[in-house]
């Protein structure tokens, strides 16, 4: 507790306090309780989207915790949100049953393919349990994997960026192909179940929405938790000297692949809890547009901090649903200068604004 | 000379004479004894002279005409002649009756046609009648094809009508025959032959195999085998090509990004939309040549290249004024920034062209193939985009080696402020520099137009190659970017066949993974002591 | 782990008598037996073509203090490279005590064996207080779990303390490091090293930026650490290695030149010809 305590002074965890009630009984409230006529009711249209952003924000501060103190650019998180909504998505497809159009216990992509039984990499993934541990296990076996190969030579900067964005470009090729048996160009979609409970009643999706929100304070404390440890510091230190982390006798494989672990793992929970409630996930949430995208959050937010990530990914998300309804032709316009200005002229991004603005009065 | 000695020599042995024909040999056309007219097509067909070819070609085209008097008539555009002469006839068309030709009638004609066709003078008719004849396998010919065989001089020819001889033989003759004809075969590439040969010695659905001897199953195994090899040996060739070809692609791509990478420490994302931009500009110069030149048409693409350049390197130019040369030595924010530039460009190309494939065709003469061997045809626009994929890096070589711009260049990579502090001017070295690596881009787009689709997300396609041929080969390396490129493009076409185009590309890029375990500056970096800073 | 721990000149000479005969060999362990800190022998690195190490060969005893000098592209930094383990040799044997071959070994293991080294360029980590620079560098169990879950103990806070106030920064402690100036920027950097405890400091141009009483102070501190710690001090500033030089070693082109006193290099007549001379 002692350790908890540390993390945030009153002010903060009276902050956190607040939005864990917000999100656990406002939103569900709003929802469910107020009826449908009245202007405080939230459609479930705009709960699922506010989970979307919840998602989001794990994503960003993934991202955060990768790029702003470990100085990890990846252009491939995409991926490990992919594979952990896939991973759910197995066992939400395997919840449909026989209620599938071809009424067969395979998916329809299955049926469609003339394949009789299901391919032994989706063995288990009918066991809520075993899924659960897939959308922690296959982005962090992959990325522990990759990293360990590439920190181990020393690739760096932008050559590992470029790198993790032809990774995540050649896994979107593979689960497009139908052989992979992932759903090929439709994914998985039209999902029924999820535990037993409707996946499109109102209460599962305000269930689903406080856990997402649950679970990324959770996320927050525990990144905040690590930056402020020695660990942190270190980390921090490789990004910005790692020949002298190294001559100081810290070996800075095992703390950059930690740190890329721990985003990549972080990245597919998120993936998990979005596929349920968007009800879709295809291969194009690993192109490498979509990773870049997520780099961008962090940066709009302010990189080298936590919430600041989490603040971009709903900036820019929210100004993304704004323009795409109501100016669809000039979204990757406002998107393109977003990034070019941000760069230019907002290195440490909206925190950044924010604490030069309370530094000046 | 002596091919025609020997062609009426020929003539003459045959006992047959040759000169003009007279409306009495052509009488049994008119009759009704149909044998007798099979014997005179066979006849004609023996003769060398051209009189007889015509008629026997009017005789398929169904041109000929009896006239009331019997007297036969050739119809020679608007005006009949007389079938045997080719002296003008006025004739009236209402009295006139057709030679009526069955087909029993018209495969002796195909076969005396050919047969005449092998003896032409122009070696161009001879070929092409000899691959008909091979295709066609007309037992009825084969002592034509012999003959002409034997007189043959033209080596090519002489070979196809061996192989045309051999097939009928193979189908046809006795063991011995059937096995030399085997042999003969052996020495051939086509795919039919191969069919034909396979088929031979395969069950039918009865289990009976065609092929009765045992010796000759035998020679014909053997036979494919040694096809099969050198089929192998195509293959190779035609996949080492398709690789280059790949490659040349890719290095046109990679080449301005290894140049604007080396000098500046800036990762430019928006490489790929001035590929976009160079094939757009492609299609504009191809609709400005539709509309005012169209006799001209097809040298639009010499006229696109000056033109491409020149707008990727205008756009190359105004985007380093504004926004990267704010960026330099800073890679990861240049990488984002840049990726928004590029966003920004494909939706200006969609809001200008539209969102759909634009159609660029290829100009005529780069539109065919040169056939090297059997089953290796190299399509023209390859070979083209090759030569001028290596007339581009040697323009860039003499550009980065020879001029007082490639001088500065090399310069300011290797100690920007060594260079500032010599006077030379660096920001404008920048500008220059990021638009030469554009608007080589630009040029690569006129090569990408050429064969494949032209859209708005065209550069997308290339980014994630392109920089891995600058991974594989290292940073601003010129050699390093054509090893690269080249070498991937080679090991792509390679495994693509073994396990399919998807696969290929993640088995190249676990390559590189690997690879740069090993040498993570890539190919050609150069090793020093602040190599890895 | 007692031996590791050198603190004095007296446990460091009791350790190399009592060890001269018969001693066992332990893997990983520092074994100065033999009195002497670092051999390299018959060392070749190229690059390209260009020989910059070209069969140097170089010893350094335990607790001495020995000054390298050079004109530029000597190979200086690059020899430091193939220590520290940044640089591998083409060939040759560089051994850290009698045991421990460096050519083997990666720059965090070699760091941790005991060799610190100070850059040629400052580099802290700029965006740490001085604190916190001393304290990464503490010499401590530097795996992840033990970073994650540590907390500074007393006496490694006291230890902090201590290299503050030898450094001059004790007033300065919360300040981020790239705020400092030069001269402390390599004072941090020395007392980092030191923070370390290494057997042998690796020092590349350490009064470069210097008033010159930091590099009188610096002098001091050189001195009072030899004995304890072996040092190598590579440095242009003649007058700063005539004032703690014992013994000065001169390369040149990638081999040793000429070694000696300063006075017997300065009249050495080739050290003349190629660098001191005009």
């Amino acid at each position: 507790m002692d350790a908890l305590k540390k993390l945030y002074g009153p002010a903060g965890w009276m902050a956190i306090i607040v939005a864990l009630a917000v999100m656990v009984i406002l939103v569900p409230v709003l929802a469910l309780a107020v009826p449908e006529g009245s202007p405080l009711h939230l459609s479930a249209y705009t709960v699922t989207l506010f989970g979307k952003y919840l998602c989001y924000g794990m994503v960003a501060l993934a991202m955060g915790m990768a790029w702003g103190y470990g100085g990890i650019l990846s252009l491939g998180h995409g991926l490990f949100f992919a594979l952990g909504g896939y991973a759910f998505g197995m066992y939400l497809m395997r919840m449909i049953g026989g209620l599938g159009q071809y009424g067969s216990v395979l998916p329809d992509f299955m049926v469609f393919l003339d394949w009789k039984d299901y391919p032994w990499w989706w063995a288990g993934t009918d066991n809520l349990g075993f899924a659960l541990l897939l959308v922690v296990a296959a982005p962090g076996l992959l990325a522990f994997a990759f990293g360990w190969f590439a920190f181990r030579s020393r690739i760096k900067g932008v050559y590992f960026s470029i790198i993790t964005q032809a990774l995540t470009y050649a896994a979107m090729l593979l689960f497009f192909r139908n052989e992979t048996g992932f759903g090929g160009n439709n994914g998985f979609t039209d999902f029924k179940f999820i535990a037993g409970y409707p996946i499109a009643a109102p209460e599962t999706r305000a269930t689903l929405f406080a856990l997402t929100g649950f679970l990324l304070i959770l996320a927050l404390l525990a990144c905040r938790f690590i930056v402020r440890s020695k660990f942190g510091r270190v980390l921090t230190a490789i990004r910005d000297a790692e020949s002298r982390v190294m001559f100081c006798g810290y070996n800075p494989l095992p703390y950059k692949l930690a740190v890329w672990v721990f985003s990549a793992v972080l990245c597919g929970i998120a993936g998990a809890l979005y596929v349920p409630q968007v009800g879709i996930i295809n291969p194009s949430e690993m192109s490498p547009a979509n990773s870049i995208e997520i780099a961008i959050w962090a940066a709009v937010g302010g990189r080298g901090t936590l919430l600041g990530p989490i603040l971009g990914a709903g900036i820019v998300n929210a100004a993304k649903s704004w323009f795409t309804m109501s100016f669809p032709e000039y979204w990757l316009y406002f998107l393109g200068l977003i990034f070019v200005l941000v760069t230019l002229f907002l290195p440490q991004g909206v925190m950044g604004l924010l604490s030069k603005w309370k530094r000046a009065p | 000379m002596r091919v025609r000695a020997l062609f009426y020599f020929f003539l003459l042995c045959q006992c047959l004479p040759a000169y003009a024909l007279t409306q009495a040999q052509l009488a049994p056309l008119a009759g009704e004894d149909f044998d007798a007219k099979l014997t005179l097509i066979d006849q004609l067909g023996s003769r060398g002279d051209p009189s007889a070819k015509v008629l026997l070609q009017a005789l398929t085209d169904k041109t000929v005409w009896i006239a009331s008097n019997g007297q036969l008539l050739r119809l020679e555009g608007e005006t009949y002649v007389d079938a045997a002469t080719g002296a003008a006839v006025a004739a009236n068309a209402e009295d006139l009756q057709d030679v009526v030709v069955n087909n029993r009638m018209q495969r002796h004609l195909d076969s005396a046609l050919a047969g005449l066709t092998l003896f032409d003078a122009d070696p161009k008719l001879r070929l092409a009648a000899a691959q008909a004849l091979a295709e066609r396998g007309d037992a009825d010919l084969l002592p034509t094809i012999k003959k002409a065989q034997a007189q043959e001089q033209d080596a090519k020819i002489k070979s196809e009508l061996t192989q045309a001889a051999a097939l009928i033989e193979l189908a046809t003759g006795d063991a011995a025959t059937r096995k030399a004809a085997v042999q003969a075969l052996a020495d051939a590439d086509s795919p039919k032959v191969r069919a034909l040969l396979a088929d031979r010695i395969a069950k039918d659905t009865q289990g009976k195999i065609a092929e009765a001897d045992p010796e000759v199953r035998l020679t014909i195994e053997r036979a494919l085998a040694a096809i099969d090899r050198r089929g192998v040996l195509a293959g190779y060739l035609a996949r080492i090509f398709s690789g280059i070809s790949l490659g040349s692609v890719l290095m046109l791509a990679a080449l301005g990004l290894a140049i604007t990478y080396g000098l500046m420490g800036v990762i430019n994302m928006a490489h790929g939309e001035f590929l976009m931009l160079g094939a757009y500009a492609t299609y504009v110069v191809q609709g400005v040549f539709r509309q005012h030149f169209p006799a001209q048409l097809d040298w639009y693409l010499p006229a696109a290249l000056p033109a491409a350049f020149l707008a990727a390197f205008l756009v190359g130019v105004i985007l380093e004024r504004t926004v990267i040369r704010w960026l330099y030595g800073r890679p990861l924010e240049s990488l984002l920034a840049t990726w928004g530039l590029s966003l920004i460009l494909i939706q200006a190309v969609r809001t200008f062209f539209g969102p759909q494939n634009v159609e660029v065709a290829n100009p005529a003469w780069m539109s065919g193939g040169w056939e090297v061997i059997p089953n290796l045809i190299l399509p023209y626009n390859r070979m083209v985009i090759i030569g001028f994929a290596l007339a581009v890096l040697v323009a860039v070589w003499l550009i980065l080696t020879r001029t007082r711009l490639g001088l500065f260049v090399r310069g300011v990579t290797q100690n920007r402020k060594m260079a500032d502090c010599l006077g030379v001017p660096t920001s404008r070295v920048d500008t220059l520099t990021f638009g030469l690596g554009a608007g080589i881009a630009g040029l690569g787009g006129v090569a990408l137009s050429q064969i494949g689709n032209v859209g708005p997300e065209l550069g997308q396609a290339y980014i994630v190659d392109s920089f891995m041929v600058v991974v594989l080969g290292g940073v601003g390396q010129l050699a390093g970017t054509v090893a690269g490129g080249f070498g991937l493009g080679v090991v792509n076409k390679f495994l693509e066949p073994w396990i399919g185009a998807v696969l290929a590309k993640i088995a190249v890029l676990i390559f590189i993974i690997a690879f740069i375990q090993k040498r993570p500056q890539g190919l050609f970096a150069m090793k020093g002591r602040q190599a890895d800073n | 782990m007692e031996a590791r721990t050198v603190n004095s000149p007296a446990s460091l000479s009791g350790e190399s008598v009592s060890a001269s005969h018969g001693h066992l060999l332990i893997p990983g362990e520092l074994d100065l037996s033999h009195g002497v800190a670092l051999y390299l022998e018959d060392i070749n690195v190229s690059f390209d073509g260009f020989k910059a190490i070209n069969r140097l060969s170089l010893t350094i005893d335990a607790g001495e203090l020995r000054c390298i000098i050079g004109p530029n592209g000597a190979g200086k930094t690059t020899m430091m490279d193939v220590i520290t383990g940044k640089t591998r040799p083409d060939s040759g044997t560089a051994f850290f005590g009698q045991t421990m071959d460096l050519t083997r070994m990666r720059e965090p293991e070699i760091a941790h064996a005991g060799i610190g080294r100070k850059f040629q360029k400052p580099t802290v980590f700029e965006q740490h207080s001085v604190f916190d620079n001393l304290e990464l560098a503490l010499k401590t169990n530097k795996g992840i779990w033990s970073s994650l879950f540590s907390k500074l103990s007393g006496e490694q806070a006291s230890r902090i303390d201590e290299l503050l106030e030898l450094i001059r920064l004790q007033d300065l402690r919360d300040r981020p490091a790239g705020l400092l100036a030069h001269g402390q920027k390599q004072w941090l950097e020395i007392g980092m090293l030191l923070a370390q405890e290494p057997k042998l400091l690796l020092l590349d141009e350490p009064v470069a930026g210097m008033t010159d009483a930091e590099t009188e102070r610096t002098a001091e501190l050189f001195i009072s650490l030899a004995g304890k710690h072996s040092l190598v001090v590579v440095e242009h500033d003649m007058e700063f290695v005539n004032s703690i030089a014992r013994k000065v070693t001169v390369l040149h082109e990638g081999a040793v030149l000429a070694e000696g006193s300063m006075s017997d290099v300065q009249n050495d007549q080739r050290v003349i010809e190629v660098y001191l001379g005009r």
